[in-house]
């Protein structure tokens, strides 16, 4: 398929500068060589504008129809619901400005291509139509403003309820882990100067709040509860970002960052969504195509895709910075409480 | 000639070509310099578009190129993050700030304004010569053991700090260092030198409401420049310090290769701050160059004045006063006080509506005019266009909210690449297809400039437009490979084709190149004012001459977009022709525009 792409797109660009420098050949019949428009040229490129209108329109229907499964899934997290009306109301708003002035533009260049003896009008200036187009942005912005600004504080508004889970994110060259506050619900003190041996993650051992910490290489959630964040680093910038949560914060050596979401989906509903459902079997048929020609190499096949909700790197990090992600399982409270139950608490890990 | 130039005839090679305190000469320096760095930035872009397109495959020219960083054709990841810094910092300082606004800064400001050169001519080689150095040192730095720099063209710290943390961060991350100190220096420099020549030098007549828009846009992107270009420098030398002398300004309570770091008290996001209030002001220092190119060019081509003259010049001082104020919106995410962000928000968004304001302008110029399509005008419109729908994605980004999820993420990439890649240029192709003939005194060949143009339009939407696509999936930049994701398998197919894409359009580019060098000794001999325009540069003879006119300096009597104007008998002003040079004076029974 992307071969046969490929080979029509050169092939139709062949084609197109065949024709191009045919067009060009036939303008130079006549004896003007002075390298400046003449009216056949202003008359071909001008065609051409309206040409490229509807190469333009062409390229965005066919992004938006075959790419449709690009965008995201339904959020998986409370506040994700606003993120994406917002979402949906700025991807109009632009679509609609940009199908109207690029045909404008276009349009303009194509009817007015200059010829001999036509006569631009002089005209310099009307406040009228600059009133319109400056007074329509602003009314619009104000209004994305407004919105976008309360659905900021929002999100970014954390404020520590009692029953809200807290979680420390910790990210090193070139890896994740998550530290669970434990029974007490209090995260224990941590530096990167109290690192050593199996206290990998510099957890203060004399905070008596650290004992029952739980560190674990994955991240379970429960669902329809708010967790907190708290991300630590221990070299470099690096970024946590949950793109199926709409979350995303740097983690920043020297300092604590926040961010704070409750999952409304477990993983087993978000695999059941027609979209999920749909997306898995693409990929799997992908990678059944591709395993052919590995398996065809004397290499093994690849493993059949089944979803889950993924952690990854967005900050440029280091030579692996590509592959430093972690899984995030969104469960029942009951599997979830079982789950945390089978980790080791900070207290055995350290007294082994 | 008028004989009191005589003395001018004892150039030799050396002061004539080489060390050449005339603005005309320096832009031409400028100009090459910039299209050498551009090749070697747009190459590299191919090298790391064919590692996503393909990560799976190895492929010989990687090891042809890249030698023992390339073992067997599989490119080494630290070798990918270096091409992405190296293309990132070469393409925006080297090729758009000093490429574009070095050499037509310097070739137009003292011709459009009647001036004999720049305030400074001894200064302004001083400025290209340290640029000079600053290139050499760059490409200089691919060349050594453990590699360039490699940490992004933003070079975060602590990554760029440490060694420890990647290889680019040793002699790497030094040399790019004393490049962009260097590279500072040359572009403060040369800057002054605008400023003070766009205020002082400007000849009998020429008051500032007369000023064609490119002086407009050059001048204040100059006084940008020497807002926030130190700011970066300072932001530099704490890095030096960091690296070097064991200060912390910028690290803190890391533990990296088994052992824990003396630095406390430092902070990366002050580093973002510094870096970002010269990096968003430089978007507009690549920006309104290009935007000041188009908006003479669209003019002299659509026979019309540029349309809310006032209203342009308006929108690029408060597009330079609000770009000050903006940079947080590159760290919605750092972590800095979410209020913070909720500023940011608002003075990002503000600018939407300058931007609006000048791209109806260019539309409306378009509007009932008598358009002459040559190449120049060609790429005017494109960088309208591209400059619509890179702006308009703006949008999202510059919305802290919607920031969280598209943040760093392929979606970023197209946006900028649009909106201040493409555009400016097509801002830079648009000046060299307009003004070659007052660079050379030869025109270029149209028929190559319309293959160049189209294909590179297309080609241009081709790369971008699906990019945002991928970006909205979460695909992260600066990813090696995304084959660790199997989610992301199905977007192999579209990064395929912005990767063909991609190499058509670097194709196109040898087109230009072709036809400048070809028309540079081959090319047709110009006349004096090819584009029928009203600027003064057009009334210097076509040969160079020392001192830019030969006898008295021109005097000015009107502005500069007096294109079909005509008197009350319908009659244009100079019969006859459908311009009114700025040189002619009022004539009877005509009206001059106030502004």
């Amino acid at each position: 398929m992307t071969i046969f792409l490929i080979l029509l797109i050169v092939a139709l660009l062949g084609v197109s500068i065949w024709q191009l420098s045919k067009i060009f050949q036939l303008s130079q019949g006549n004896a003007d060589t002075s390298e400046i428009a003449n009216d056949k040229d202003n008359s071909t490129q001008g065609k051409l504008m309206l040409a490229f209108t509807v190469f333009l329109y062409a390229l965005m229907a066919y992004c938006f129809i075959n790419y449709h499964s690009y965008f995201l899934p339904e959020t998986a997290s409370e506040h994700g619901k606003d993120y994406d009306i917002l979402m949906k109301i700025s991807v109009v708003l632009i679509m609609f400005v940009q199908v109207i002035t690029q045909f404008l533009l276009h349009f303009f260049a194509y009817k007015y291509r200059g010829k001999k003896g036509n006569k631009a009008l002089f005209f310099a200036d009307s406040h009228t139509l600059e009133l319109i187009w400056t007074g329509i942005p602003i009314i619009t912005l104000a209004g994305l403003i407004i919105y976008g600004l309360y659905t900021w504080v929002d999100i970014m508004n954390i404020d520590e309820e009692e029953n809200a889970i807290v979680v420390e994110l910790y990210a090193y060259q070139f890896a994740w882990r998550a530290r669970y506050a434990g029974a007490d619900n209090e995260l224990g003190k941590a530096n990167v100067r109290f690192i050593e041996g199996v206290n990998t993650l510099g957890v203060d051992e004399s905070d008596a709040y650290a004992m029952d910490d739980i560190i674990t290489n994955e991240l379970h959630l429960p669902v329809n509860k708010k967790v907190i964040f708290k991300l630590r680093s221990q070299d470099v910038l690096h970024s946590a970002y949950m793109p199926f949560f709409r979350a995303q914060m740097n983690v920043v050596p020297g300092m604590i960052t926040e961010f704070s979401y409750t999952p409304i989906k477990t993983t087993e509903e978000m695999r059941q969504t027609d979209f999920m459902v749909e997306k898995v079997e693409t990929i799997n048929g992908i990678r059944k195509e591709n395993s052919k020609k590995l398996l065809a190499k004397g290499e093994e096949a690849l493993e059949p895709y089944e979803f889950d909700y993924y952690l990854l790197c967005n900050k440029i990090c280091g030579a692996s910075h590509y592959n430093m992600q972690m899984k995030i399982v969104v469960e029942s409270e009951e599997d979830y409480n079982n789950w945390l139950a089978e980790q080791k608490t900070f207290r055995q890990v350290v007294s082994k | 000639m008028s004989a009191d130039h005589g003395h001018h005839h004892k150039e030799t090679f050396i002061t004539k070509y080489i060390f050449s305190e005339d603005h005309k000469m320096i832009s031409k320096q400028y100009l090459i310099t910039g299209l050498l760095m551009g090749i070697i930035g747009i190459a590299m872009s191919l090298l790391f578009r064919m590692q996503i397109a393909w990560p799976e495959q190895s492929f010989q020219i990687f090891e042809v190129l890249l030698g023992k960083w390339a073992p067997d054709g599989v490119m080494d990841p630290n070798v990918y993050l270096a091409l992405v810094t190296i293309h990132g910092t070469i393409m925006v300082f080297f090729v758009l700030t000093a490429g574009l606004s070095g050499t037509f800064s310097n070739l137009l400001i003292p011709l459009q304004i009647g001036a004999r050169d720049m305030a400074s001519g001894f200064m302004n080689m001083v400025s290209y010569w340290l640029f000079f150095l600053s290139s050499v040192i760059m490409v200089f730095s691919l060349f050594i053991e453990a590699g360039p720099a490699a940490a992004g063209w933003t070079i975060y710290p602590p990554l760029s700090a440490l060694p420890q943390a990647m290889p680019g961060s040793g002699l790497g991350m030094t040399l790019w260092l004393v490049s962009m100190a260097i590279f500072i220096a040359s572009s403060l420099l040369g800057s002054l030198n605008y400023v003070v020549t766009v205020i002082n030098l400007r000849t009998k007549g020429m008051s500032m409401t007369r000023l064609p828009l490119t002086i407009w846009a050059f001048f204040i992107t100059a006084v940008i420049g020497v807002v926030s270009f130190p700011v970066l420098l300072s932001a530099a030398l704490l890095l030096i310090m960091d690296r070097s002398f064991g200060t912390s300004f910028y690290l803190s309570d890391i533990f990296i290769q088994g052992e824990v770091l003396h630095n406390q008290g430092g902070s990366p996001v002050l580093f973002e701050h510094l870096f970002w209030f010269l990096g968003h002001p430089e978007v507009y220092i690549v920006l309104l160059p290009a935007l000041g190119i188009t908006s003479e060019v669209i003019a002299t081509n659509s026979r019309k004045p540029i349309f809310g003259y006032r209203a342009m010049v308006g929108s690029i001082i408060a597009i330079a006063f609000l770009s000050t104020i903006v940079w947080g919106h590159h760290m919605f995410v750092s972590g800095m006080n979410p209020f913070l962000g909720s500023v940011f928000t608002f003075t990002t968004l503000l600018i939407a509506i300058p931007s609006a304001v000048k791209s109806f302008n260019y539309i409306t110029t378009l509007w009932k005019g008598n358009l002459q399509f040559n190449p120049g005008m060609l790429f005017s419109i494109g960088l309208v266009s591209t400059f619509i729908t890179g702006g308009l994605t703006g949008i999202i980004l510059g919305d802290s909210t919607l920031d969280i999820n598209v943040h760093d993420t392929y979606f970023v990439v197209a946006h900028f690449h649009l909106v201040m890649g493409i555009s400016a240029l097509y801002g830079l192709f648009a000046g060299v297809y307009h003004w070659f003939p007052k660079m050379y005194g030869k025109m270029m060949n149209k028929n190559l400039g319309y293959v160049h143009f189209w294909v590179t339009a297309i080609g241009a939407y081709g790369v971008f437009f699906p990019m945002h696509f991928v970006g909205m999936a979460g695909l992260p930049r600066r990813y090696y490979t995304y084959t660790n994701f199997p989610y992301f398998d199905d977007l192999a197919d579209t990064n395929v084709l912005i990767t063909v894409f991609a190499i058509i359009t670097a194709a196109a580019q040898l087109v230009f190149l072709y036809n400048f060098i070809y028309s540079m000794f081959y090319g047709k001999k110009a006349e004096q004012n090819p584009w029928k325009s009203n600027t003064l540069e057009w009334t210097t003879p076509v040969e160079h001459v020392h001192g830019n006119w030969p006898g008295e300096l021109p005097t000015v009597y009107r502005w500069a977009y007096d294109y079909s104007k005509t008197k009350e008998n319908g009659e244009y002003v100079i019969e006859g022709q459908d311009y009114t040079p700025q040189t002619a004076p009022l004539q009877e029974g005509e009206e001059e525009l106030t502004h």
